[in-house]
């Protein structure tokens, strides 16, 4: 029996994102699902029912419907408090139906007890492990390349000048400066925007694999003059670091606050309120018109005097603390998230038969899981990285005995070969050396010439070589006038198969030739 | 009838125009006009022999030469530019049976009779010409059927090969001290049998030990020896002009050969040997065990990447050969250079059966020769490409053998894809390549699989850019 897979439209203020779209669908129905969506789900991210229709879901008008005959659902914000019916979504929810959102599972441990109260198996998309297996299925990853992104172009709308220096018959101008703090996905994606909309883009993390990274994308790094500078904490994430470190950092940021124009923090731990990385004073020494996006505003903000969810202007520096960046560029953060789930989904139905199976011997699946059978089952373990670091290579250099003793060998056998040569000149005929000499130099000659033949030309080469090696006809020529009867007809034979070879050999070598062209 | 010194005069010029034949493939522009030469100095050849040496038995000349030469003409008509190899390797079998019989023919004729150290010196001759030729010919049926897979393409290891090559070796020599003592007084027959039937094994034995993805050295090997044959007839008639030819041949082959082994990093002799990577295959096992996922992909999804894409690279493999895929592969470069994408072709050395395999097949679909580069040539630029796309092609793209020293393949130069963007990998399965040896570079994180037979998913790919 294939299970049904049900799409809500979401219902908290200002959220244009949705979790399948008709891409999507077609994918999630070779899993074997059927899939519903409520109507107008998508339109707020520019997918209209008719496009989930002709892709093959059923599009259900009433809400409760959707959610009574959902063996799954798939949604972007964790359940809430329904606006239009007026009940939580979670009481929407009945047993045995499993849930696949964003949840804030360590942030929202009530949720999680209602939904195990419920026997609702619960996955987390927060939860999918970083390991390289899962990359396909990151969303987090995924939405957080979309805020870098959004991140410059809010920056940019609140910034009053060029990004890109310029210089115009009405003055120069000079390039913006921006400081990018946190080199990961979201740090990455903001880097890469504003290098290629002409700014002077610098960044800093506290991972020095980071370095990298932001210079591939046009970023410069800052490195701090500190020796402890290890900061890869488990699964790839960042960790605390330590106080002296601290104290460095917050120097150079003062230095860098004089002279940037836009700053972009992204800098989160996971569970843990956002570090303070820019502080007041910073804020109070930058230019007049300055913009900061603080990404980790939601979490408390990178600088105290984000607010959430707001635009504010303080000491002339313009503050943005948008916390819902993705959803405002709904169509591109809907179609990533789909994807992902979609390769869930996938990961979750090995058999394509349309069953979706909670299996913890799978770590992504272990990781995402936060209920299930009615029980919490989150934190999960710790992920086993998978992209191991590189064991040093062991393998000692082979020692360069070989090639010593292979000069050794080409010395012995070219005093070899040249005492074999004097030896058969004593005693060989004048006429045989005669020869030799013709074949000798010809050799060299073959070998001066063939090495200049073009490589693409190889085959030609050795089906010409192979005509002509058929000159071999001459020896059958000289015999084939005997008077004895045995030795010509030896020798029409083989003149009979070097001609076949001679004129074969020719004519493929023309046919090949002629088709060579620019 | 012409006088020796014309009839020389002629050999010294065709000798000339067949330097010149060589030296023309050196480009494209002037391949032609070699292969001109080439015929021209054949022409010259056997008009200057049939006129200055044949006396009798014209008729007979005439209908073997016609015969042969409407036969060879059917042939290079009718062969498919996929069945190259195999046509090269049934030619290179031709001039070995031909230098057989040539020299059984001379052994035969006792026209010019020699005395002494002369007569030692002919009878090696005779010797060496049929032994090369023996083997030759053997060792190129064959490289045919296994080219053909009329037989397995596997390695044949019998237990005591090595021991087997050195007893045929030692026969050889033995039977020929035999032949000569005995053909100064007019015998010899026996042992010449005996030989001949030493190199046929010895040939056959040589090429069933070889596998299939160390065909282009064998190939090139074979093209080799067929020289080398020739020269030796030429010692045995006392012929300049054989001399010359066998020996521009036999250099030219054994640098061919070189190539090849130089492209494998193997050592000739360990081909000649026999077995790629069996001894090292067990020991390595260790490596074989690869962290990580392959990814598959559609080909929808390969479309839309090829459509976002500046820089592809292609890099075909036999599997290309095997699936006739060249002229889907045209049409798709087409659609791509149409829409502004730069699209180049990287070609291992070793790719196909045989030296050159995958340009002359490319040039059959009409691929322009100036988009298809050599190794050497673009492994530096994948940095700059945006999208691979390995069709076919396994042991010439893995990493292993840059990277794991005890690898079957370590240190033979491969093309570098991963370096690159994206990597698309068309293939039928999983299974490894003829070096048995697994490849990471599939499970790499920007490597993508297509599975599928590689003209159907090529194929797929055109009609989704359309």
């Amino acid at each position: 029996m294939p299970l049904t897979i049900g799409v809500p439209k979401e219902v908290r203020k200002n959220e244009c994102r949705v979790a399948t779209t008709p891409e999507a669908i077609g994918q999630l129905q070779k899993l074997g699902f059927e899939i519903l969506v409520e109507a107008g789900a998508g339109i707020a991210a520019k997918y209209t029912d008719e496009a989930y229709t002709e892709a093959g879901a059923t599009v259900v008008a009433d809400t409760k419907q959707l959610w009574a005959e959902s063996d799954i659902i798939l949604k972007v914000r964790a359940p809430q408090q329904h606006p239009l019916l007026g009940i939580d979504e979670a009481d929407l929810l009945k047993e045995g139906q499993t849930l696949v959102s964003f949840m804030a599972p360590a942030q929202n441990p009530d949720l999680l007890e209602k939904l195990a109260a419920k026997n609702i198996n619960a996955l987390a998309v927060e939860g999918i492990p970083r390991i390289s297996r899962a990359q396909k299925m990151d969303c987090l990853s995924s939405m957080a390349n979309i805020a870098g992104y959004r991140a410059i172009i809010e920056a940019a709308q609140q910034f009053g000048r060029f990004f890109t220096g310029q210089i115009t018959a009405a003055g120069k101008i000079p390039p913006a400066k921006i400081l990018v703090i946190g080199a990961g996905v979201a740090g990455l994606s903001a880097i890469g925007t504003a290098a290629s909309m002409g700014a002077i883009v610098r960044a800093f993390d506290t991972r020095m694999e980071a370095k990298d990274q932001v210079e591939s994308l046009g970023g410069e790094f800052l490195v701090l003059e500190f020796d402890d500078t290890e900061g890869s904490g488990e699964g790839g994430y960042a960790k605390t670091m330590s106080d002296e470190f601290i104290a460095a950092e917050m120097a150079m940021f003062a230095e860098q606050a004089k002279e940037v124009d836009i700053v972009i923090t992204t800098a989160l731990i996971p569970g843990r309120p956002a570090p303070e990385l820019w502080t007041e004073e910073m804020v109070k020494s930058m230019k007049e018109g300055s913009v900061i996006v603080d990404l980790a505003a939601e979490m408390g903000g990178n600088c105290k005097l984000t607010e959430a969810n707001e635009i504010v202007t303080k000491h002339g520096v313009t503050l943005i603390g948008y916390t819902d960046l993705p959803s405002r560029l709904p169509t591109q953060a809907s179609q990533l998230y789909a994807t992902n789930l979609r390769h869930l989904m996938s990961d979750m139905c090995p058999e394509k038969d349309g069953n979706l199976i909670i299996d913890f011997d799978d770590e992504v699946v272990r990781g995402a899981t936060v209920v299930k059978d009615g029980k919490i089952t989150w934190p999960p373990p710790a992920p086993k990285l998978t992209a191991a670091p590189k064991a040093e290579a062991v393998a000692t250099p082979e020692p360069k005995e070989e090639e010593k003793s292979s000069a050794t060998g080409s010395i012995i056998a070219a005093v070899v070969a040249s005492a074999a040569l004097l030896g058969m000149g004593a005693v060989a005929p004048a006429d045989f050396m005669a020869h030799f000499t013709v074949f000798v130099l010809s050799c060299f000659i073959g070998y001066m010439v063939v090495w200049n033949v073009s490589a693409s030309l190889h085959t030609p080469l050795m089906s010409v070589t192979n005509a002509i090696s058929s000159i071999i006809i001459i020896g059958a020529l000289f015999q084939i006038s005997s008077s004895d009867s045995l030795l010509m007809y030896i020798s029409a034979f083989a003149v009979f198969i070097t001609m076949a070879n001679i004129v074969g050999g020719f004519a493929v070598t023309r046919r090949m030739l002629a088709m060579f062209q620019k | 009838m012409l006088s020796q010194g014309v009839i020389t005069a002629a050999y010294i010029g065709s000798s000339i125009l067949f330097i010149l034949a060589l030296g023309g493939l050196s480009s494209q522009e002037s391949s032609k006009r070699g292969n001109y030469y080439g015929m021209a100095g054949m022409l010259l050849a056997l008009v200057a022999t049939v006129f200055g040496v044949v006396t009798g038995n014209f008729w007979i000349l005439a209908i073997a030469m016609i015969a042969g030469a409407v036969v060879g003409l059917i042939l290079a008509a009718k062969v498919q530019m996929t069945q190259m190899p195999e046509l090269v390797a049934i030619l290179h079998s031709m001039v070995g049976l031909a230098a057989v019989l040539v020299g059984y023919a001379t052994f035969l004729d006792h026209s010019h009779p020699l005395e002494g150290v002369e007569k030692t010196i002919h009878s090696i001759e005779i010797y060496l010409g049929i032994l090369i030729g023996g083997l030759t010919f053997s060792g190129s049926v064959i490289a045919y059927l296994k080219l053909s897979a009329k037989i397995g393409g596997k390695p044949l290891m019998l237990p005591a090969r090595h021991w087997l090559n050195l007893s045929l070796g030692i026969g050889a020599i033995v039977v020929g001290y035999l032949f000569v003592t005995q053909s100064a007084g007019g015998e010899g027959m026996t042992p010449l049998l005996i030989m001949t039937a030493i190199a046929l094994v010895f040939g056959i034995h040589m090429v069933m030990a070889i596998g299939g993805a160390d065909m282009p050295v064998v190939v090139s090997m074979l093209n080799s020896y067929s020289g080398w044959a020739a020269a030796a007839t030429g010692f045995m008639l006392g012929n300049d002009l054989l001399i010359v030819v066998g020996a521009l041949v036999g250099s030219s082959g054994a640098i061919l050969s070189y190539i090849m082994c130089r492209a494998m990093n193997r050592k000739f002799f360990a081909v000649i040997a026999g077995g790629f990577g069996t001894p090292k295959a067990t020991a390595g096992g260790a490596s074989a065990e690869i962290e990580g996922d392959v990814t598959p992909i559609e080909s929808n999804e390969v479309v839309n990447l090829l459509k976002d894409a500046k820089e592809v690279m292609i890099i075909p493999g036999y599997g290309m050969a095997v699936a006739q895929a060249q002229h889907s592969v045209r049409e798709l470069v087409g659609k791509l250079r149409a829409e502004g994408i730069n699209v180049r072709f990287g070609i291992h050395p070793v790719a196909g059966r045989m030296p050159g395999h995958m340009n002359v097949l490319l040039a059959e679909a009409k691929v322009p020769y100036d988009i298809v580069f050599e190794m050497d040539e673009i492994n530096d630029d994948f940095p700059n490409v945006d999208v691979s796309i390995v069709i076919g092609a396994n042991d010439i793209v893995n990493p292993a053998a840059l990277d794991v020293p005890d690898s079957p393949i370590a240190g033979m130069p491969v093309l570098e894809p991963w370096n690159g963007e994206t990597t698309i990998i068309l293939k039928r399965s999983m299974a490894t390549g003829y070096a048995g040896v697994q490849n990471p570079l599939f499970y790499k994180d920007n490597s993508r699989m297509l599975f599928g037979d590689a003209k159907d998913s090529i194929n797929s790919l055109v009609k989704g850019l359309d």
